[in-house]
């Protein structure tokens, strides 16, 4: 924001006074409100100054030294080590890895299909991100169902012109996307049924539902995906053996499920007795007041707040590497030990960071415009 | 939810019953025969078994021949130690951010909200890692080491910082202030004279800050002596770059919940206090701070907690913490993987269960009266 734009939102008024004509005296205006807007925010008192002075500080200490590392003195030139010869960061690295950090494995010659199929989520998402769209349910119906379905056979393949990817082939942020993705399919429906079953009138329901969602609340990740890992082989009969990416999967869904249930139990708390009796009254059954009257209104009210579940798994989704699928932090790992290109691990990782915060902070930001609005609907 | 559930609901949900104890008692079976095949047995003798391996850090002995059901209590020690640090340091780091956030000063709050947002958008795996390979592991060798003021040195080998040598009767002076510390709140509450305690409770941490200086003989300053370091406590990198990770990150979340909780208290309250001619910092410390403290206190409950399972993350770093000792090498080594795992995921759950039952007391405690 600039100083002059931040000014007009102090005083609520629009700064340059009356155009043409008034030059010299809207200039001084002007100046008199940057002047106003300082004095408010940086020198309003004497402490007040003191602590500008110190931030102002800090950051003519730290700022120079991070901008040369970054960009001043860091070379992006070049496809080998060898080509970093400036004593700031090695960004060839970065771009030569780029492939591996985003794709994975996947073969070089099919990675459109990659993109294609994260365009498709785009394509699929925006209606249901949308607060204008009519009829946001269906769309959110057709994101978790179809999209799902397009995306498998894009990926996989095995059908003539996709030649068939093993899943072990994939790799980078895109199975850190995929595995988000495939979670929040698996735990939201679980989820809202799990939340259902914690304020259901049946004991037996109710106990089962709050045992489960205490219990994957109790533990830590780490131990449900190792436990996932070592344990669900063991379960199974003897000649089924089952992908590790799956595991993982199982492991991240029931955990997230009981997350998101209790995100969701908020949002049932909120819808009004009332819709619910009035639906009983219309004459319909439990499952169909539900899913038609109760679950709706829940998920409306609690949107932040599932975002903010997704954003969380999301930055959880970097855990797989400990069990050894490579993501986007096992790819960077990888990378790092390539004796060719040693000695990196601050570029590997500021990249790796940046890279999830984009993702991150683009869902929290839009987490916390559609909260701002429910609450203003609300007064 | 009208009235009585329906006869129909009333069976359906014993059938749901059924069906979970018929599918649990197939995995069992599953997970026996499987065991057979590989000619593994389940149970808990292992424990008493000797270990024959190391940990490189630990607060209680520990050598190679001790056992199993030792090497389960020493990592958990070293669990429990990482996140005693953290929760310190990140409730610090946090109030401090969270106030930050409120200043009326423009670089001040934007600062804090940067920090925030860059710290709670980025995975906190990378966060450990990225501070153990790329901050701690790129420090100088012990020659160049970096020197902070007070004593502290920092480099390739950790953190090394002065340590207290106590004299004889050190260690009984300390644990009578460490009393004095944990008796001042009650203290503050008991009536004296129609009135309370109050402020008057303060002489109390004073006295115990005596006790425990009259305690200490001499400082060990560490220092550089021909190619080690000698004197003052190491902390070894995987602590600290643990403790930086789950420090800093906890710190943001808890800064939004202090801002929250802050935010919370209704206008009217600083205003009547105002009013009533008490400055700044008083209004700040006695009128907001401790209505806000009461719709802090469960959030913060839950963000220790998940700095107490989040401590598992050590494992990337090779910190010796109860999953990667545990549920890592004892696994491996024992070949007991569903004995290891579900002890290292039964001590967690009975910690959050512990903690929530006395969250679920204290709430009942100190809600405010006829309050919300």
């Amino acid at each position: 924001m600039t100083v002059d734009a931040a000014a007009q939102r102090s005083t609520g008024r629009p700064s340059g006074g009356k155009a043409g004509g008034m030059m010299p005296g809207g200039a001084q205006a002007a100046l008199h409100r940057v002047g106003g807007w300082l004095r408010a925010n940086l020198f309003s008192s004497p402490s007040n100054t003191i602590l500008t002075l110190v931030v102002v500080a800090l950051a003519a200490v730290s700022l120079p030294p991070f901008f040369e590392w970054a960009v001043a003195k860091a070379t992006i030139a070049g496809t080998t080590k060898s080509a970093c010869t400036g004593d700031g960061a090695c960004w060839t690295f970065i771009k030569v890895r780029f492939p591996l950090f985003f794709y994975g494995h996947y073969p070089p010659e099919e990675t459109w299909r990659v993109n294609l199929a994260g365009l498709l989520l785009v394509a699929f998402s925006i209606p249901v991100i949308r607060e204008t769209t009519r009829r946001r349910g269906r769309w959110l119906i057709l994101l978790l169902t179809l999209y799902p379905v397009l995306a498998g056979i894009l990926l996989i393949g095995g059908i003539p012109g996709l030649p068939f990817v093993d899943t072990s082939q994939w790799g980078g942020l895109m199975l850190d996307v995929l595995i988000a993705f495939l979670v929040v399919e698996g735990a939201l429906p679980l989820g809202i049924l799990l939340a259902l079953g914690r304020r259901s009138r049946l004991p037996i329901i109710r106990l089962v539902s709050t045992g489960f969602i205490e219990l994957w609340r109790g533990v830590p990740l780490l131990t449900v995906i190792s436990m996932s890992a070592i344990m669900v082989p063991l379960f199974l009969p003897e000649g089924f053996s089952i992908d590790r990416l799956v595991r993982a999967l199982i492991a991240l869904i029931l955990f997230n499920a009981a997350y998101m249930a209790e995100t969701i139990r908020g949002g049932l708390q909120g819808v009004p007795a009332g819709q619910e009796e009035a639906a009983y009254s219309l004459g319909l059954g439990w499952w169909k007041v539900q899913a038609f009257v109760t679950v709706p209104q829940a998920i409306r009210n609690v949107l932040p707040g599932i975002v903010n579940n997704i954003v969380d798994l999301f930055k959880d989704t970097t855990l797989v590497t400990i069990i050894g699928l490579s993501d986007l932090l096992g790819t960077v790992m990888q990378a790092l030990k390539d004796p060719a290109w040693l000695g990196l691990a601050k570029e590997g990782y500021v990249f790796a960071m940046v890279a999830f915060f984009i993702c991150c902070f683009v869902m929290s930001t839009y987490a916390r415009r559609v909260e701002r609005r429910l609450t203003r609907h609300r007064h | 939810m009208i009235g009585r559930p329906s006869p129909r609901a009333q069976r359906g949900q014993w059938i749901f019953l059924a069906a979970l104890v018929v599918v649990g008692w197939l995995l069992v079976t599953m997970l026996g025969e499987n065991l057979d095949r590989r000619h593994m047995s389940f149970g808990f003798g292992f424990l008493e078994k000797p270990a024959h391996f190391d940990i490189p850090f630990h607060l209680l002995s520990w050598t190679p021949f001790d056992t199993y059901g030792k090497a389960l209590i020493v990592s958990f020690l070293n669990t429990l130690l990482v996140a005693a640090m953290s929760v310190v340091t990140a409730t610090v780091l946090g109030v401090l951010v969270g106030i930050m956030r409120l200043s009326v000063n423009w670089l001040v709050r934007n600062l804090a909200l940067a920090f925030i947002e860059f710290v709670r958008n980025t995975p906190q795996l990378i966060q450990i890692v990225f501070w153990y390979f790329a901050v701690l592991q790129a420090l100088p060798s012990p020659r160049q080491s970096l020197v902070f003021p007070g004593g502290i040195l920092l480099n390739i080998r950790g953190l090394y910082v002065p340590d207290l040598i106590m004299t004889a009767h050190g260690s009984l002076l300390a644990w009578i202030a460490l009393l004095l510390l944990v008796a001042t709140p009650f203290a503050w509450r008991l009536p004296l004279g129609g009135a309370r305690v109050g402020a008057k409770a303060l002489i109390l941490p004073v006295i115990a800050i005596g006790l425990f200086l009259a305690g200490v003989d001499k400082v060990d300053v560490p220092e550089m002596k021909g190619f080690n370091i000698a004197g003052g406590t190491q902390v070894p990198p995987e602590l600290a770059a643990l403790w930086a990770g789950l420090s800093i990150y906890s710190a943001a979340f808890i800064a939004e919940i202090v801002r929250g909780s802050i935010e919370a208290i209704p206008k009217g309250q600083s205003e009547a206090a105002r009013s009533l001619g008490l400055k700044g910092s008083h209004r700040l410390f006695l009128i907001v701070l401790p209505q806000a403290l009461r719709i802090m206190v469960p959030q913060m409950t839950s963000q220790y907690l998940n700095i107490i399972k989040s401590s598992t993350l050590g494992a990337v770093v090779a910190y010796p913490e109860v999953f990667q000792i545990f549920a890592g090498t004892v696994m491996n080594q024992s070949g007991k993987e569903v004995e290891t795992i579900l002890v290292v995921m039964a001590i967690f759950l009975s910690i959050s269960l512990l903690t929530s039952a006395f969250m679920n007391w204290y709430n009942r405690r100190v809600a405010m009266v006829g309050g919300r």
